[in-house]
């Protein structure tokens, strides 16, 4: 009964944890993954916290304190295990953990090892507050709308033509700031066909929160039937 | 029976002398002459007090935000007004509640914690209070008028500049958050070279209190963490009022110049912030653990640590902004390295507490508090540095969440848990443990409430700092629950309020060191007289009242060292550094009117440049510069400091009689601020040259020849200078004042070229960052070569007057490396700014 209302808490357009994208997939089991261990680690210290404030505890009238020098060589080795143990091999070995598991996946989002000239290449420029989405090898300029085929990648292209913006599309992938001088490029893939809500994640002023899009994923075909219809000349 | 009682009469009449001697030298004026209070312990009270009142209209903001957010498309709050509001909350609760709070408990606790009477440099601390003070007037000011910034407290251009936010609520953030600035690096100055000098003979820095450590820890860091934001909120300022164009494209600015200036302020903030709040934690622990604190050493390690690593991982505020995948993977280590430091001060405390017995009084409930939240916020900030990650939840409100984990968990509660401690000390009295714990409840039980929840929120991929939100996303009942939260830690903080201000009055009286605590302050009684000691201890281990169960008693008696007053001079020791033997007595100035004026005098030069009345503003710069330099002519052997004929009757001298002393100390510090500063504007320079695609000039705009010559002068100026420094040590007086007018003279000379430079050379510094970045390093060595020349001829004055001479060579002392350091300056400018173009050669 849990699980199944775990579920429909995590899902939602915007969530992260509902991925449809291979980046955003890479990103959700990292999540649980760490939220588990790190749920345990909390406890512990909690647990370990609560017990040794109750152990043996002391009233207020009772007369304090004992000094270092009852500190027994054991005792004191006790405490070096505690320090050492807890402050040093616990957090390099869950930083190892993570990489091991965190490297690999963020060289996958970023996409290398994907040639970025078979991708489809699309430029979109943010302006407060909607986006200009153009298709440099169709000659078409769409205004909030970024269309896509699905499963296979996508290179956009991010700048800003004012303000600092971030183009982001949760349930597909990261989000990549939009930087008026610099050109960024974002490697996406979705996994099927749907329409997925983007916003912009960086504070753009006034209408920000109002400043968001849509990812029209298409399958192959319909794409390539999208693409003929967007031609100069195709039917009206 | 009465032979047996007379020598405790005698001595009872000697300690209310003494008492009586000491007050009359210590107190602050009455009535409306405390305003010319310079005394640690007022000082410090005022900062904390004006820290709490800039908490609660932080909280306010707070409240109204979550109205607003509590149901989805909700029309409560609009955006412009939104916008301010996380603006002003933001720059509220960081600037002008944690920053100077924990400044003011350095500055009441370090003294009685290290067992000295003030800090060194009192007039500073009261100078650095007024300009907090109306700084923080002058932003709230904007707030009220509706014209609060409202690009975020981060201030990102190009959002924050002249073109996309026209009003006046950028500057009030860049001017009054500069303002308010001058109070931390100046507190940061003067608590660094307090703590490090002025501790009481024996405390050497192995014996010193886990707090001092984490107070010298965070001066310092803020003496090197906030010269980056000064020096690009006054890049900003100029680009946004003198249209010098420092972050925008079109000229060859670059906007992540900012990001990368404001993080690595940033970043240390944060811990600057954490570090003085645990070091308040590794000092309750051992207290109600009744047992020494379980690796003193591997503490002071990791908050040294900690203290080097924040420099190092800035950018990880920037993994989305597209810098290099090297990059990126650099700061994610660093940035999970910081876990190593936290971990061994979490498992030191929980190990002094599994070794001990514990007290469970009303402070140890908060620091309870503290470690589940600050451990929760500890581990998703790890999550955070894992790069794949952040770039999902990244400003989300996963951040948010995550943000006040850290932040309240790892300021405010150990703050509360501190105050709670502290309070009997403060007034005398003992809070009550019941309304306490329900304060306690209530604020932990809403902040988790409102938080926690927070974090779904963000991974259901809610945007910061959005004023509304569609239905139909998963948020709404999140918000909502967030909001109820938010209001039900509020009634926890109203509920700590009224304990607080009931204790003042209901309170029982507190025995004398009711926590059976081991650190110097408990020896004062309380509330702790404007003196703290009446005599100065030596100390000989970490827990002097452990060990002494008397202490406090022979030191309201007198039987230890500095019990007299006869002299009428405020007088502290000076030690030296590592191991704390006495080197000589500091003579502290009074009760002071130049802090509050000149302070006040800023203000003015503030608003001036708010309503951009330049020249007004130009006239209030040169009186308060005036106001500045006058500060230092009742020093030494000034007739209201220590007179020449003035000696002390054992073997210590009077600071101003030797060759060394806080000033020196404190002209170093303030240098190496001074140096960040520069160090900013050269690695602004550098990336401005390894950025693609610049714009840059037709031809070098500097004539070489001139600044070559200019830079032989300030060198001709330095030399003559330091001759006479050594010639003064030497006790050698003939041609010493010759020697200053020759460094006059040169130092004239190095003037009038660099105005000739300045004026002459073909710099269009509106319309090309590379010009616009040489004329600012000009300027700021032509502001360091007149400060220079200004403080020369005082030096002449000074010892025409007698006040300064090769018997008393201490000013010229502390002169010396304002010299050097302006030497170095006008050569790096030469090489770097005028030669670095050369090798790369324009056009």
């Amino acid at each position: 009964m849990i699980i199944p209302l775990l579920v429909t808490a995590c899902s939602g357009p915007l969530s992260i944890l509902d991925p449809a994208g291979t980046a955003a997939a890479e990103t959700a089991p990292l999540w649980w993954g760490m939220f588990g261990f790190f749920t345990l680690v909390l406890f512990a210290v909690v647990l370990a916290f609560v017990y040794a404030v109750r152990r043996t505890p002391r009233s207020h009238t009772e007369p304090g304190p004992d000094t270092s020098e009852s500190d027994t060589p054991q005792l004191q080795r006790q405490h070096q295990v505690w320090i050492v143990g807890g402050g040093i091999v616990l957090p390099v070995a869950t930083i190892v953990t993570l990489l091991v598991f965190g490297i690999p996946a963020g060289n996958r989002m970023a996409g290398v090892g994907i040639d970025p000239d078979q991708a489809l290449h699309i430029e979109v420029t943010g302006y407060q507050w909607w986006w200009e989405v153009r298709y440099p090898n169709l000659s078409l300029t769409l205004r909030d709308e970024v269309h896509i085929p699905a499963g296979v990648p996508v290179r956009l292209h991010l700048t800003s033509a004012d303000v600092i913006h971030s183009f982001w599309v949760p349930r597909i992938g990261q989000k990549l700031d939009m930087i008026p001088g610099h050109v960024n490029e974002l490697l996406l893939q979705a996994d099927a066909p749907g329409i997925y809500p983007g916003v912009c994640a960086e504070f753009c002023g006034l209408a920000h929160a109002h400043m968001k899009f849509s990812l029209h994923v298409h399958s192959p075909e319909d794409f390539a039937a999208w693409q003929t219809a967007q031609q100069p000349g195709a039917a009206e | 029976m009465n032979d047996f009682q007379q020598p405790d009469q005698n001595r009872h009449d000697r300690d209310q002398e003494l008492h009586r001697g000491l007050m009359a030298i210590w107190s602050n004026l009455p009535g409306w002459g405390s305003l010319s209070a310079v005394n640690h312990t007022t000082v410090g009270v005022r900062f904390m007090v004006t820290g709490a009142v800039f908490f609660l209209i932080g909280g306010v903001l707070a409240m109204l935000m979550r109205s607003q957010l509590a149901l989805p498309d909700n029309t409560l709050i609009d955006a412009a007004l939104y916008n301010q509001l996380f603006t002003m909350h933001g720059t509220v609760m960081m600037f002008l509640f944690a920053i100077p709070v924990l400044e003011g408990l350095g500055i009441y606790m370090v003294p009685k914690m290290t067992g000295t009477r003030d800090l060194l440099f009192p007039r500073i601390g009261a100078f650095g209070y007024y300009c907090y003070l109306f700084g923080g007037i002058i932003i709230m000011y904007s707030l009220f008028a509706g014209i609060a910034p409202d690009a975020g407290w981060f201030m990102y251009t190009p959002l924050s500049d002249a073109e996309f936010s026209p009003g006046r609520g950028s500057d009030f953030w860049l001017l009054g958050i500069t303002f308010v600035e001058i109070s931390a690096v100046s507190a940061g100055v003067e608590l660094t070279v307090s703590i490090l000098r002025g501790r009481a003979p024996g405390m050497t820095l192995t014996r010193m209190p886990i707090f001092c450590w984490s107070i010298l820890a965070m001066s310092l860091m803020i003496v090197f963490g906030f010269p980056p934001l000064i020096l690009a909120s006054i890049l900003l300022e100029l680009e946004r009022a003198a249209s010098m164009p420092f972050f925008n494209v079109a000229a060859g600015g670059d906007p992540l110049l900012w990001q990368h200036l404001f993080w690595l302020f940033g970043h240390p903030e944060v811990y600057i912030i954490y570090l003085p709040a645990a070091g308040v934690v590794s000092t309750l622990i051992p207290v109600f653990a009744r047992r020494p604190l379980v690796g003193y050493g591997w503490v002071v390690f990791s908050i040294v640590l900690m203290a080097f690593i924040s420099f190092a991982i800035w950018a990880h505020h920037m993994f989305t902004v597209g810098i290099p995948v090297a990059a990126q993977a650099f700061f994610s280590i660093a940035s999970m390295l910081v876990a190593i430091p936290t971990g061994i001060q979490v498992f030191s405390w929980l190990a002094t507490l599994w070794s001990g017995r514990v007290v469970f009084a009303l402070p140890m409930l908060w620091i309870f508090g503290f470690l589940v939240i600050f451990v929760c916020g500890g581990l998703t900030g790890v999550m955070l540095a894992l790069v794949p990650f952040n770039w999902q939840v990244h400003d989300t409100h996963f951040v948010v969440a995550h943000m006040h984990y850290v932040l309240v968990g790892g300021m405010f509660f150990p703050m509360m848990a501190g105050l709670y401690y502290w309070l009997p000390l403060f007034s005398g009295r003992m809070p009550s443990e019941n309304l306490g714990r329900w304060g306690f409840w209530l604020t932990f039980g809403g902040f988790n409430m409102t938080f926690l929840l927070m974090h779904l929120t963000g991974l259901l991929g809610m945007p910061r700092r959005v004023y509304t939100y569609e239905s139909g996303l998963g948020w709404d009942w999140l918000n909502l629950l967030s909001s109820v939260g938010g209001f039900v830690m509020a009634a926890g903080i109203a509920v700590i309020i009224i304990d607080i201000a009931m204790h003042f009055r209901f309170g029982r009286k507190a025995p004398q060191n009711p926590w059976q605590a081991d650190t110097l302050e408990w020896a004062l009684e309380a509330p702790p007289p404007p003196y703290n000691f009446i005599s100065i201890p030596s100390v000989s281990s970490r827990h002097p009242l452990w060990d002494n169960r008397n202490l406090a008693q022979e030191i309201a008696a007198g039987e230890h060292a500095m019990a007299d007053f006869e002299h009428g001079r405020r007088e502290v020791p000076y030690t030296s550094g590592l191991d704390a033997r006495p080197q000589s007595i500091v003579h502290l100035p009074g009760n002071s009117w130049i802090p509050l004026q000149a302070a006040t005098v800023m203000a003015v030069l503030c608003i001036c440049l708010l309503t951009r009345w330049y020249l007004l503003a130009a006239v209030t710069a040169v009186i308060s510069g005036v106001m500045l330099l006058r500060w230092s002519c009742f020093n030494g052997a000034h007739p209201q400091s220590a007179p020449v004929n003035d000696k002390r009757a054992d073997d210590l001298q009077l600071h101003s009689r030797t060759l060394d002393g806080p000033g020196i100390r404190g002209m170093k510090v303030t240098i190496m601020a001074d140096a960040t500063l520069y160090l900013c504007l050269l690695f602004g320079w550098i990336y401005f040259w390894i950025s693609p695609d610049r714009p840059l000039p037709d031809q070098m705009p500097l004539d070489v020849s001139v600044m070559v010559a200019c830079s032989l002068f300030v060198l001709l100026a330095n030399l003559s200078y330091l001759t006479a420094v050594r010639r003064a040590k030497a006790g050698m007086g003939t041609g010493l004042e010759y020697r200053l007018w020759l460094t006059c003279a040169f130092g004239l000379l190095h003037c009038i070229s660099l105005a000739w430079i300045l004026v002459f050379s073909p710099l269009q510094f509106t319309t090309l960052t590379h010009d616009a970045l040489i004329m600012f390093a000009i300027l700021y060595l032509m502001f360091h070569s007149v400060l220079a020349l200004f403080l020369t001829l005082i030096q002449i004055q000074r010892y025409r007057a007698g006040y300064v001479s090769e018997l008393l060579p201490y000013e010229f002392l502390v002169l010396a490396p304002w010299w050097i350091y302006t030497t170095v300056i006008a050569w790096s400018v030469l090489i770097i700014f005028a030669g670095l173009p050369m090798l790369w050669p324009i056009g």
